[in-house]
Formats: C-alpha cells, sequence, structure tokens
C-alpha cells in the first residue's frame, strides 16, 4: 500500500532521515518510536505525501509519489486517513461537520448517511458532542473526533503520529482500543508515539512490529522493549 | 460560450457545502462588495462618454461630410447675376448634387439666435448663401473654386472640412480615452480582487491545510474562494450599475441643436451595454480569484 525505497529527508542541512525502507502490507500494524525530533513526524509526512523524499522513492498504491499531480495526492489521502497530535479542525463547522469534512470535500456527502455518521460517533464516543463546536472539546473529545474524521471514508490505511500525546492514559487505551478495532476490520494501521507502556498495553491484543528510528536510520525493533 | 454558461450558473445556484467550509468574512466583503459597487458606476459614466463621442464623431462625420456651402459676396446690383453663375456653374459640376439658393427666411433663421428675431434681414448687405450636397463620388473642391473665382469672383466654396476634420478627430479621441477608461477600471477591479483574495487565502491558510489534509483538491478548495468573490463583484457591479445608470437617466434632456454635454447618455438600445457591466465585473473577479488561489495553492502540499 504504502512502500518507502530506500529514501531519504533532508530539512536544509543534512539528512533528517536516511536510506529507509518501508513496506506497509495491508492489515498490517505498526509502531513507530524513536527520541523527540528523531524523524517520526517526518516519515508520516513522507507517507501521506506532504512531504517528499530528497533520494530514494516512496510509492501510495503503487504509484511513485513524484509522478502523481497535486489532484493525485488528493486523492490518494482520501484512501489514507490521518490523526495528527493537535488536530487541525474548521473551528467554524460543528463536530459532526468536520467528521464527515473529507466526504463532503471529495463530493460524497450523500454517502454521509446520518446513520452511518452518528453510528461513527457513536463508536467513538462523541454521540451527545455532535453539535458542538471543535474548541469546546477536551483534548481526548478532540483526538476522538480526529480519528472518526480519519476513517470516515473508509480508507485503507490510518497514519496517527502521537494520538495519544495529549490526553491521560485512561484516554490512550481507549484510542488504541479503536485502533485496534479497526486493525481487526483489515485496515493497515501506522502510530507514531514515543509512549512505550502504550505499545506494551497494545501489543497484547495484536501482532505489532515496533519500528524505531535511531541514527536517521530506521530499525526493526526487537521483542522485549 | 457554454462554459461561461455553466461558470454563470455554478455562480447562481451555488456549492452551499465548498462555501460552508470557509469561514465567513466580515468586514472586507463589505469593503468588496463597495468598491466594485464604485467601479461599475464609473465604468457607465465611461461606457456613456465613449458612446456619447462615438455618436458625435459618426453624425459629425456623416450628416457634415455630404454638404458644403457657397457664399456670395457681391454689391447689390451684381447679387443675382452671380448667384445665376455660380447655380449655372454647380449644376454642371461632376459630384454635386441639389445645388439651392437659401431663401431670405432661412438666411434670417440661420442669424436669429446672434441677432434676435426682429433683425430687417433685407435692409442688411447680407452675402447669399448656397447650399450644396455631395454625391457619394464627391467633387474637386480645389478645381470647383477655380471655376468660382473665374465665373463670379464674390462666391466663396466652404465644405466645411477645415473646422469639421479637428472636431471628429477630437471626438474620436474621445471615444478612446472612453474606451482605455473602461478598460483602466477592469484591470483594477482585478487588481483589487487579487489583493483581497489574497488577503482572503491567507487568513484562512490554516483552513485550507485542513482541506487539503482531508483529501480536498485544489479546485473544491479554489472554487470556495471563488465562487464568494464573484458573487461580491457581482452584486457590488449591479448595484453601482444601476446606480449609475439613474445618475445617466437623471441627466439634463437633451437639447436638439446636439450639444455635446447634454447628450451625454444612453439612447434606446444603448441602453442595455450598461447591463453588461456586472456579469463582466464578475467574470473578472472570477479569474482573478481562481488565478490567485491556485496560485497560492502551488504553496501547500
Amino acid at each position: 500500500m504504502i512502500e518507502l525505497d530506500k529514501v531519504a529527508h533532508s530539512y536544509g542541512g543534512g539528512d533528517l532521515l536516511t536510506d529507509v525502507s518501508l513496506r506497509l502490507a495491508p492489515g498490517s500494524f505498526h509502531f513507530l518510536t524513536g527520541p523527540s525530533g528523531a524523524g517520526k513526524s517526518t516519515l508520516l509526512k513522507l507517507c501521506y505525501g506532504e512531504l517528499l523524499p530528497s533520494a530514494g522513492q516512496v510509492r501510495l498504491f503503487g504509484r511513485d509519489v513524484r509522478q502523481m499531480t497535486r489532484d493525485d495526492v488528493a486523492r490518494s489521502r482520501q484512501r489514507i486517513g490521518v490523526v495528527h497530535q493537535d488536530c487541525q479542525f474548521l473551528d467554524h463547522l460543528s463536530l459532526a461537520e468536520n467528521v464527515s469534512l473529507p466526504l463532503t470535500v471529495s463530493g460524497r456527502e450523500a454517502e454521509a448517511g446520518d446513520d452511518n455518521l452518528s453510528e461513527l460517533l457513536n463508536w467513538v464516543g462523541l454521540s451527545r458532542q455532535a453539535d458542538a463546536l471543535p474548541p469546546q472539546l477536551s483534548g481526548g473529545e478532540r483526538q476522538r473526533a480526529a480519528l472518526a474524521r480519519a476513517v470516515i471514508m473508509g480508507p485503507d490505511v490510518i497514519l496517527a503520529d502521537e494520538p495519544t500525546g495529549n490526553v491521560d492514559w485512561e484516554m490512550s487505551l481507549r484510542l488504541m482500543q479503536l485502533l485496534v478495532e479497526l486493525n481487526r476490520m483489515g485496515k493497515t494501521i501506522l502510530i507514531a508515539t514515543h509512549d512505550l507502556n502504550l505499545i506494551r498495553a497494545a501489543k497484547a491484543q495484536v501482532a505489532a512490529r515496533v519500528l524505531r528510528i535511531k541514527d536517521r536510520r530506521l530499525h526493526l525493533a526487537g521483542a522485549n522493549l | 460560450m457554454s462554459a461561461l454558461g455553466k461558470t454563470v450558473l455554478a455562480l447562481v445556484i451555488g456549492d452551499v457545502q465548498a462555501d460552508r467550509v470557509v469561514p465567513p468574512t466580515g468586514f472586507t466583503v463589505q469593503l468588496t462588495v463597495f468598491t466594485s459597487a464604485a467601479m461599475a458606476f464609473l465604468a457607465v459614466f465611461a461606457l456613456a462618454l465613449s458612446m456619447a463621442s462615438g455618436r458625435l464623431a459618426d453624425r459629425w462625420a456623416d450628416a457634415l461630410a455630404r454638404t458644403a456651402t457657397v457664399r456670395i459676396s457681391a454689391p447689390q446690383g451684381q447679387m443675382q447675376a452671380q448667384t445665376d453663375a455660380v447655380m449655372a456653374i454647380l449644376w454642371t459640376t461632376p459630384g454635386v448634387a441639389d445645388p439651392r439658393v437659401l431663401s431670405a427666411e432661412e438666411q434670417r433663421a440661420l442669424l436669429e439666435p446672434w441677432f434676435g428675431p426682429d433683425l430687417p434681414v433685407d435692409r442688411l448687405p447680407l452675402p447669399q448663401l448656397i447650399e450644396l450636397t455631395e454625391t457619394e463620388d464627391g467633387f474637386d473642391a480645389e478645381g470647383l473654386r477655380l471655376r468660382l473665382a473665374a465665373e463670379a469672383p464674390g462666391a466663396v466654396l466652404d465644405d466645411h472640412s477645415r473646422w469639421r476634420r479637428p472636431l471628429v478627430r477630437a471626438a474620436d479621441r474621445l471615444r478612446l480615452l472612453g474606451l482605455v477608461s473602461i478598460g483602466l477600471i477592469a484591470l483594477a477591479t482585478a487588481a483589487m480582487i487579487t489583493l483581497s483574495a489574497n488577503a482572503a487565502l491567507s487568513a484562512n491558510a490554516q483552513v485550507i491545510k485542513v482541506l487539503r489534509l482531508v483529501g480536498a483538491r485544489d479546485v473544491y478548495i479554489a472554487r470556495a474562494f471563488v465562487r464568494r468573490f464573484s458573487g461580491r463583484a457581482l452584486l457590488g457591479a449591479a448595484v453601482g450599475t444601476a446606480l449609475g445608470m439613474v445618475a445617466v437617466a437623471l441627466l439634463p434632456g437633451a437639447d436638439p441643436a446636439g450639444g455635446f454635454l447634454t447628450g451625454l447618455g444612453f439612447h434606446g438600445a444603448g441602453w442595455i451595454v450598461p447591463l453588461l457591466i456586472p456579469p463582466l465585473a464578475a467574470f473578472v473577479a472570477f479569474w482573478a480569484t481562481r488565478i490567485a488561489a491556485f496560485r497560492m495553492l502551488q504553496e501547500i502540499t
């Protein structure tokens, strides 16, 4: 689905990532870990076409991102759900409208049937906040709303960048539970986090592989954390 | 044409959803509407000016080009003989049609505006005027002057070109200036819309980023802004055009003698022309915003 082949990325001076190869197979569950500033967010951005590699090749659904037009990138993002640490919403629209925004912008709002939307909001536990504006929500509620928005298009892949960064432990577990459920439904999941406890908790429920960025390279971490 | 039709249709019906995703903006909306109205108001006057001077140039060029006058100044006794001689020459000159001796009443009517109605014309040593029209081919003015000088020394040919040509040229130039003004107004409108669209795009950079993140294509994002600005330009220009047309209609009526300033305005079907200003403003706004939006979107992945 998403393949990185000997990818490097540099911000002006020097490489942040070098010789990174990664293949996200359908239905796989990966954690991406490493110290702050190691390039976890950069790697995720390479995976949804926000950044272009300075060397190597990134393929989204079999197509080289360098060959893709802006519209191609937009269409592939409709198949990739992204959850940011600082989830970005349109503050003038209600939570329900924000969650269904991906359907709206792709001209598929007809599919946003009220039943589907309320079922989804129910799943993330935000039914009662459907009409609230994003600034009125708590950190945990915003993260769950971002997750709901990321999955409403029925994406093949879900990329989450520190999804539990701003929420307490209980809420972290709840979010992880939702991501595990999505993986059981066949979605490919990649979560960037520095929270090893969270990884341990998740490994009890799902066969997750852990990737670690160290010295600008990507390593497959051992079974013991 | 069908693409334009669809654009207009899309502007009228609109994509309410695309509109909703961009937060409403307050004060700048009114500025855009106001500027667009002011520009349309000015455009109506530039249009009225260029159409009026166009009519004037055409009228002078057409009506006066085909006429000329022979003026005979002779002592009382010789007047009739010279007039007959001139008429004989005119009848036999190729290119001259319908020479006509103006009657005393007609000459008095011509002088009335200057000397009043009670002028004793018959007691004044007035020259005799002969009016003639040119045929399509025209006549040789120099040749005619020579013949007149030989046969009737008191006769002078005036083919009006001496004062007509600079007037026609001035009227033509005025029409050109009017058209240049309309062009400048259109460009200024485009510049103004581009500036305010850029301001709106910058103010909404975060919104645009979110939209790109959730998979919106450029054309979807651009449409939300394009619709908004085209609508404002259309509304403003409609109001400005309406006010401008009312102002032109309320100008003092045209003087039958064809005065220039009082002739400023639209005539008959000419009233349809200013109605093109609002759709034109919307068209300019459409492209200005679209180009600004796409240029800005290039900077966001």
